[in-house]
């Protein structure tokens, strides 16, 4: 709406003229610059210039709904209330079906903590007939490091619907919705994502698996504090990708490491700085998501999978319909699962913590930092 | 035009213009209380203040540093880290905005203007439902005689009061904060206007910072204007970034420092501990005082913990 041509807009004539006169093109032009900077740069009058913003702001405006209306359009016209079930009892639950539709779910955690496999599962499930409670749809997925294993995947299929998968042709075919892209570099996906937005309607795609975010962005600059937000365009393109074609999008992340420098607190809480960096320590917890402070923002549910003593646990880190819960899980040869759907509460800085003790890739039993 | 070439700021230039004086010499023969033309004095302001009530945000703590609740009339802002509560805070908002008048509330409507995505309606009819229950408990408790107007709400009334508008660009938020005056005159009972967040599309790789500045504060602007006339109160989501202070990184609300100064009050939400805080700011009323609040199934509530009291700074 924003590339809306002016002259499209049905302005009096004479106004027309004179935005087409200087160049301003689209309603983004128009409504980049302020309406004393329009009457300047127009030379027209106060009343006019206001009038003509007025009229393009009301048709570049984006449409409303009651929220009533939305619910109706959602929950009980989309499939399965608009989720895709994980077939995680407890995750389900906490999340009120399933991986929501038309928004970014992120999984977060160490190096080979299982972020892949619960990809994995879930490109199958939504290749699932369904009957079997699946989408019946097209999945793509986005291998970044080259971690995708078909065979691990029909594994898994093989091991947690066996009905469906040793029937004869069906492992081909549902693993044939699958499709498995690597992008060699960040531009390359840049470009990519454009078309897949075109084939996401044609190909019935029902979900869009990223694996990982961090990867991809990881070669493209230097370490430290990032200035700018390298993934800012991609972020919000996915996020429209996604509401519009409401289809769920998942997202791994990696961790790093927290630098001494780091930012927890603002300025009115200065005094219990030290106490903070110490009660850190102490959790165990040194490691934060990469991608930034913009990129937690942008995403709507944040599952962190970590590592506490040897056991994993899945928690709910970041969720509008969801308190925060931790599920315990163990990856199996049907993937994963979780040893306990009863979500165990979880309060303040365990929330966002994310740990990887006694976990076998990271070892870091003390506590200490390694340099 | 000449009170363009004035050495004032571009907001003021923008001030004056916008109240007709365009030339220097339709400046020149007034004084500065004719200027202040359309000034109230402070005796009717806070008259006027005394008329209209507050929303409450369901937490008696955080109602009480915001001195009853959000104001109307005013623009608010909040903000807060990833998962803190700043989304939850305004469902609730535009939820309680409908609390019927006989209730304590303003029986109005809200408008909830959603740049992220993170509007989820299984969490707004939750916090819908959970809204009528406790009007109803109360209802149970407080009044003897039925007959004084049973409780006749649904969850679905709720809903179909929040008028939502979902913005994909700034060039579309920008518009539709031109367009909104001429929306609440067609719908006068809309109280609350919620934005969340105001922050995401100017955090997108804006080439050209003074031209965000600029933009911001003409939203600022147009929107402090829309909660004076139409006596509303707008409530503004931000977002968290991180700024090199005296010799540390900190937290700061994003979108820079002179957006700081346009929201008339400003709410910052925060952990402390194991517990969910909230800490004004900013406000030429309410002193700096932290409250504590929690998130619930039910929606945004008191803090559960037995120990609570208001901290003043």
């Amino acid at each position: 709406m924003a590339n809306k041509l002016i002259r499209e807009i049905g302005l009096p004539k004479s106004i027309a003229n004179i935005f087409a006169a200087r160049n301003i093109v689209t309603a983004k032009d128009a409504l980049s610059l302020t309406e004393f900077e329009l009457m300047e740069l127009l030379d027209v009058g106060w009343a006019e210039v206001t009038s003509a913003v007025a009229h393009i702001s009301a048709i570049v405006c984006p449409p409303y709904q009651s929220a009533l209306s939305l619910m109706e359009q959602r929950v009980q016209n989309e499939h399965l209330a608009g989720h895709l079930p994980t077939r995680l009892k407890g995750l389900d639950e906490a999340l009120c079906g399933g991986i929501p539709f038309g928004v970014l779910t992120e999984l977060v955690g160490p190096a080979g903590i299982g972020k892949t496999q619960f990809c994995l599962k879930l490109s199958l499930l939504a290749s699932l007939p369904s009957s079997y409670g699946g989408l019946d749809g097209h999945v793509i997925y986005i291998d970044v490091e080259s971690k995708f294993s078909s065979r691990r995947l029909i594994e898994i299929g093989a091991k947690s619907f066996p009905e469906i998968f040793l029937t004869k042709g069906m492992a081909q075919k549902m693993s044939g919705r699958i499709l498995v892209w690597r992008p060699a570099s960040l531009s390359e996906f840049t470009e990519r994502l454009q078309q897949i937005k075109v084939s996401l309607h044609r190909n019935e795609v029902k979900l869009l698996v990223i694996d990982s975010m961090a990867a991809l962005v990881s070669g493209e600059y230097e370490q430290g504090i990032p200035r700018q937000h390298p993934l800012g365009w991609h972020v919000s393109f996915i996020k429209s990708l996604a509401e519009f074609s409401r289809i769920p999008i998942v997202v791994t992340n990696q961790v790093r490491s927290q630098s001494r420098d780091e930012a927890c607190q603002f300025s009115f809480q200065v005094q219990r700085w030290k106490e903070t960096k110490e009660d850190q320590a102490r959790y165990g917890s040194h490691l934060v998501a990469a991608l930034g402070v913009h990129w937690a923002h942008a995403v709507t549910i944040r599952l962190v999978l970590e590592a506490k003593s040897g056991q994993r646990f899945l928690k709910v880190s970041k969720s509008p319909i969801s308190p925060p819960l931790a599920f315990p899980f163990d990856i199996t040869a049907s993937g994963m699962s979780l040893l306990s759907d009863d979500g165990i509460d979880l309060t303040g800085p365990d929330i966002n913590a994310i740990r990887s003790q006694g976990h076998s890739d990271i070892i870091n039993f003390t506590g200490e930092s390694l340099q | 035009m000449e009170v363009g070439r004035l050495p004032i700021s571009a907001s003021q230039r923008g001030k004056l213009i916008s109240a007709g004086y365009t030339t220097l010499s339709s400046l020149s023969s007034l004084s500065p209380s004719d200027l202040a033309l359309g000034a109230q004095t402070a005796w009717d302001m806070l008259h006027e203040d005394e008329m209209f009530p507050r929303i409450t945000t369901s937490c008696l703590d955080l109602d009480n540093v915001l001195g009853g609740g959000i104001n109307c009339k005013e623009v608010t802002e909040i903000g807060g880290v990833p998962g803190i509560g700043k989304t939850q805070l305004g469902i609730q908002l535009a939820v309680n905005v409908q609390i019927p008048v006989d209730y304590g509330g303003l029986g109005a409507k809200a408008i909830y203007i959603d740049t992220e995505g993170s509007f989820m309606v299984e969490r707004v009819l939750q916090i819908a439902e959970a809204c009528i229950e406790d009007m109803t408990e109360c209802n149970g408790l407080l009044r003897k005689d039925f007959q004084a107007g049973q409780l006749k709400m649904h969850p679905n009334n709720i809903l179909e009061n929040i008028f939502y508008f979902r913005v994909c660009s700034y060039t579309e938020q920008i518009a539709l904060t031109n367009y909104l005056d001429k929306f609440i005159s067609e719908h006068k009972d809309v109280k609350v206007v919620i934005v969340d967040s105001v922050t995401f599309h100017f955090r997108q790789d804006f080439d050209d910072m003074a031209l965000r500045t600029r933009l911001l504060s003409g939203i600022a602007l147009k929107l402090m204007k829309l909660a004076k006339e139409h006596g509303l109160a707008v409530v503004l989501l931000n977002q968290v970034t991180t700024k090199y202070i005296e010799g540390s990184f900190q937290l700061t609300l994003a979108l820079g420092d002179s957006w700081s100064h346009s929201c008339t009050n400003r709410v910052i939400l925060y952990w402390n501990g194991n517990e969910r805080y909230a800490y004004i700011d900013k406000s030429p009323s309410l002193r700096s005082a932290s409250a504590p609040y929690s998130v619930t199934s039910k929606g945004i509530r008191n803090s559960a913990s037995n120990c609570k009291r208001i901290r003043m700074m």
